[in-house]
């Protein structure tokens, strides 16, 4: 029964994705006075590629056609370890948090070697950019989750989950340095203004899109599934490490109910605010992401260091 | 003592703490005189608010008044007028190029353990968490010091100094539920006097050479080489 809830649960998330990237663009639409494309626009995007003929450059090797099966599973393995709807779901207890970042490390090595393999200038271009800013972006995401996890003492999502559920409301100064910095990482690594523009395919400053410049039919597909899903796995990680009330802790048909509704209002307010974000902002300069990126670094030091300062006993 | 058994008052306070070192590290790694200004504005209006917070739960009136003259000089008048001199010296578009930023901030970080290893015996013999707080405002005060040094500009140093008094006062309230009433007036006021003082260094400096660069003081020799 709980096996069969976490592939539900698995199911959910893959499915809701998309939804959370049409909302997203509706908002920024709205924001920018543009007319906006329906929600369910993103998924009319993956049906229509599904149907059409994937066109594969002569000189792709093998790595070219099955990466994009690749990082897809690797990222669907990693949203059933993240707790959506309930904790202490059977998947959520297997593996823990360092190994969702293997997973995700996983998925952006196969991605760059697809960029590679093509031997375009933008591909490989594109997968030198992805690799300098996650090799910076890692550490900082690293940072935030130790914070959480000494608060918590377990590398466990789901555990630490219901800990911080637990405690009740603790006004915790290394939550507030750890959330800054994982919500910069997450902007860096999906690939969001002011690091990556995701709309445009514009050639100097592309990163994510220059990779995967060449996929076109179902494996442009599952790319951008898989990438909808990461988006959509690092904001439940904030809402749920860090406003976890809502979250189903029984397994009754009401309180998961309950958990849905939760996540689905938290994911909302949290696309909001990164297209009010994205409305503001402009797009930086590459050389400046490393700055971008070690402030994030510092933030997760910053909360590491308070959680020992202020907080942890002796 | 851990933060979770600990009053609502002792973590809002805590927070406070973090937020203002939080506020230090920014201008640490700031390079625009405008955006240094509104942080330190920012670490003002944190300030008052933990001034107000500890007068409000530790029924300390005199703390309220104290609070009301860091609204007035710290948030208002001192950012108002840096900034009025930065606008009418036309600085407000140049960007500071900071040596090396990444290792700067990570020298604040180590300057941050490095307050906190200072003042580790202390909190040992302390039996109230609120000793943890000081090390926080030891650290902006070191960390107001790492900005002067870091930063070119004159404004900026300002901007330090004033940090570092921020950090003090910060000390003052956490540690000692405020200072006396007479201590804080003429504290508040030496900061007015020096704002005053530092407007009219920045005049000076201007007409002898030209530039807020204090770099170029170096260059002042009465022999020309």
């Amino acid at each position: 029964m709980t096996w069969l809830l976490a592939i539900f649960q698995t199911l959910l998330f893959v499915a809701l994705a998309p939804l959370l990237a049409g909302w997203l663009k509706w908002c920024k639409c709205h924001l920018q006075n543009r007319q906006a494309p329906s929600l369910l626009q993103p998924y009319r995007d993956l049906l229509k590629l599904t149907r059409k003929q994937p066109v594969v450059a002569e000189h792709a090797s093998w790595i070219f056609t099955r990466a994009p099966y690749i990082i897809f599973s690797a990222i669907v393995l990693a949203a059933s370890i993240v707790p959506l709807i309930a904790v202490d779901l059977p998947t959520a207890a297997i593996a823990d948090v360092i190994v969702l970042v293997g997973f995700f490390a996983f998925a952006r090595f196969f991605l760059a070697l697809a960029g590679l393999d093509i031997g375009t200038a933008f591909g490989g271009m594109g997968s030198s950019r992805e690799m300098t800013i996650s090799s910076i972006a890692e550490p900082a995401m690293l940072m935030a989750i130790f914070t959480l996890t000494m608060t918590a003492s377990t590398t466990n999502l789901s555990f630490a989950i219901i800990h911080v559920l637990n405690e009740g409301l603790v006004l915790r100064p290394s939550f507030v340095f750890a959330l800054f910095a994982l919500m910069l990482v997450a902007i860096a690594e999906t690939g969001r203004i002011p690091v990556d523009n995701p709309d445009t395919h514009l050639e100097l400053t592309m990163i994510h899109e220059a990779m995967i410049l060449e996929y076109s039919g179902r494996h442009l597909a599952l790319i951008e599934w898989a990438s909808q899903v990461k988006l959509m796995l690092y904001g439940v990680l904030i809402a749920n490490i860090f406003f976890p009330w809502g979250i189903a802790q029984s397994f009754s048909v009401q309180a998961l109910a309950h958990g849905l509704l939760a996540i689905i209002g938290k994911l909302a307010v949290l696309a909001i605010l990164l297209s009010i974000s994205e409305t503001l902002l402009a797009k930086m300069r590459l050389f400046r992401v490393q700055e971008y990126l070690s402030f994030a670094y510092l933030l997760g030091l910053l909360g590491m260091l308070s959680h020992i300062i202020l907080e942890a006993s002796r | 003592m851990n933060i979770e058994q600990q009053d609502f008052y002792t973590q809002a306070i805590l927070s406070m703490a973090a937020l203002i070192g939080l506020a230090s590290f920014l201008m640490l790694g700031q390079g625009r005189l405008l955006r240094l200004i509104f942080v330190f504005a920012l670490q003002g209006l944190l300030l008052t608010m933990t001034a107000a917070l500890s007068a409000y739960s530790l029924n300390n009136h005199h703390l309220y008044i104290s609070a009301g003259l860091t609204l007035v000089l710290k948030v208002m008048f001192i950012p108002w007028m840096l900034r009025r001199q930065v606008l009418a010296m036309h600085m407000n578009r140049d960007v500071e190029a900071l040596e090396n930023k990444t290792l700067v901030m990570l020298g604040g970080a180590s300057l941050m353990v490095f307050s906190y290893y200072v003042l580790h015996p202390i909190v040992q013999s302390s039996s109230t968490i609120m000793v943890n707080a000081l090390a926080v405002s030891l650290s902006v005060v070191l960390l107001g010091m790492l900005l002067m040094i870091s930063h070119r500009q004159a404004v900026a140093h300002v901007v330090g100094f004033m940090s570092i008094e921020n950090g003090l006062f910060f000390a003052a309230i956490v540690a000692t539920n405020g200072m006396p009433m007479v201590v804080e007036l003429g504290i508040a006021f030496d900061v007015l006097v020096a704002a005053v003082l530092f407007g009219i260094f920045f005049f000076h400096i201007r007409t002898s050479i030209d530039s807020l660069d204090v770099d170029r003081l170096n260059r002042l020799n009465e022999v020309d080489q």
